[in-house]
């Protein structure tokens, strides 16, 4: 057989992509439940770390389920669509990058209820948005007045190291807590600003990060476009 | 007799005398990307082995049937299709450190150390020898990586594998990490020195 004909090229082609596509499909979905679970182990221990409890594999699901104690869903009416509690996968699963593109009216709020070991209540609210290269996102914890942030997380897919990325350190994250989205009963946000310079209304702000304006930017119209729908909900908490 | 003493020097001669990293110069990239702790070069330098190991293998095996006009795309097919089973696996297994190697698992598709085996000896050679070359040349690699990532994560950190090393009472007295480890042209100035080192020791391989 002529191993260089045009015919005996193309069915090489075509067996080998089909033998490969059946091998990867094959890995994909035997894997699939196991990296399923992962995935969903990553964003427990995340929702967690937005109200400092630190978490591992082996004991992320026992803490979730010992202080998420309700899983909601709401409008931006403030009305509560659904309810859950911490094994309500439906609301787990909600995928807040993709809600985050539509419509404020048309949203799926989700909110993480949380009871700490101290028996107080925060609620956790999730943010999605993008940074510099890629996708950030973040869970930002208030305390039950709806408005004083208690605690933060952000994580990124591929900001810079040692400028963008550092949105996920500590340093940055902590200069969350304690700042207000209700001023003088007005919903605002807080803003990220370049060291040194004021918002122009009366929202409280945090600095940003030097060298890592544009993720900085990503953060504060992030937090902007996914919490503005919470304003009716975290209202009637007040 | 002299089959085993070939195979040896396959297997052998990546690790030192014909080092892809040190003396080849190639997958330098991911060297620098993926060393800054001890966790993620071992896992980075088990998958190469691995890919580059079975990547080998069956490019040997079907080395007689593939059309010479497309034989680098075969190549990359295998290779790719290898990658993402890795991947695969590193997501439901290793989750954490696949978060951390990130895209670094997608690029050893591009890591030079691959294609240039390849095309160099699997092309070429049976079965057996291919993988014995396949695992020297990914343990080379893995090496260096090792070396490298043990240095900057004791002097950037303080740790190894996570672990505290460096003891309290000496960050007490003053002791600061050298945040500089952490940054990748620390792991070009290590490779560097790496390279003096072992030059040093062999004469033969000096320009």
């Amino acid at each position: 057989m002529n191993k260089q004909s045009n015919i005996y090229t193309v069915i090489y082609i075509i067996v080998m992509v089909v033998v490969v596509g059946a091998a990867l499909a094959f890995t994909s979905m035997s894997l699939r439940e196991r990296q399923t679970a992962n995935a969903n182990a990553d964003k427990m221990k995340q929702i967690l770390a937005s109200v400092k409890i630190a978490a591992d594999v082996d004991n992320v699901a026992e803490l979730f389920n010992a202080h998420i104690t309700e899983m909601l869903v709401v409008n931006s009416k403030g009305e509560v669509v659904k309810k859950g509690d911490a094994n309500d996968m439906a609301i787990f699963n909600i995928d807040v990058a993709k809600e985050a593109k539509t419509a404020e009216a048309e949203r799926q709020l989700p909110v993480y209820k949380c009871v700490l070991d101290d028996g107080q209540v925060k609620y956790i609210l999730p943010v999605s948005g993008s940074g510099l290269w890629g996708a950030i996102w973040g869970y930002i914890s208030l305390d039950d007045n709806g408005s004083t942030v208690y605690g933060a997380y952000f994580s990124h897919a591929s900001e810079t190291p040692g400028l963008g990325a550092e949105i996920a350190k500590d340093d940055f994250q902590d200069k969350f807590v304690g700042k207000q989205f209700f001023v003088n009963d007005t919903f605002l946000p807080i803003k990220i600003m370049k060291s040194g310079q004021l918002p122009n209304d009366e929202s409280d702000y945090v600095d940003g990060i030097s060298g890592g304006t544009i993720t900085s930017k990503g953060v504060e119209s992030m937090i902007d476009n996914c919490l503005r729908p919470y304003e009716a909900y975290l209202r009637n908490l007040k | 007799m002299a089959e085993k003493i070939k195979n040896k020097s396959v297997l052998f001669n990546p690790l030192s005398k014909n080092n892809p990293v040190i003396v080849q110069i190639l997958g330098i990239c991911s060297a620098l990307a993926v060393t800054a702790k001890l966790e993620p070069a071992i896992v980075m330098g088990l998958s190469v082995i691995a890919v580059v190991a079975f990547s080998n293998v069956i490019i040997s095996l079907l080395r007689n049937t593939i059309p010479t006009n497309i034989r680098i795309i075969v190549q990359l097919v295998v290779v790719a299709g290898l990658v993402v089973i890795v991947n695969q696996l590193l997501l439901a297994f290793a989750y954490d450190v696949a978060m951390q190697l990130s895209v670094f698992i997608g690029l050893i598709i591009t890591n030079c150390i691959l294609m240039g085996r390849l095309e160099a000896f699997a092309m070429a050679n049976s079965p057996w020898p291919s993988f014995l070359d396949g695992v020297g040349n990914g343990a080379g690699y893995a090496i260096i990586l090792i070396i490298i990532a043990f240095f900057r994560e004791l002097l950037g950190s303080g740790t190894l594998l996570g672990m505290q090393v460096v003891p309290q009472s000496f960050y007490d007295a003053g002791y600061v990490n050298n945040g500089l480890m952490i940054l990748p042209p620390m792991a070009l100035i290590i490779a560097g020195c790496i390279i003096w080192v072992h030059r040093s020791i062999n004469k033969d391989i000096q320009d």
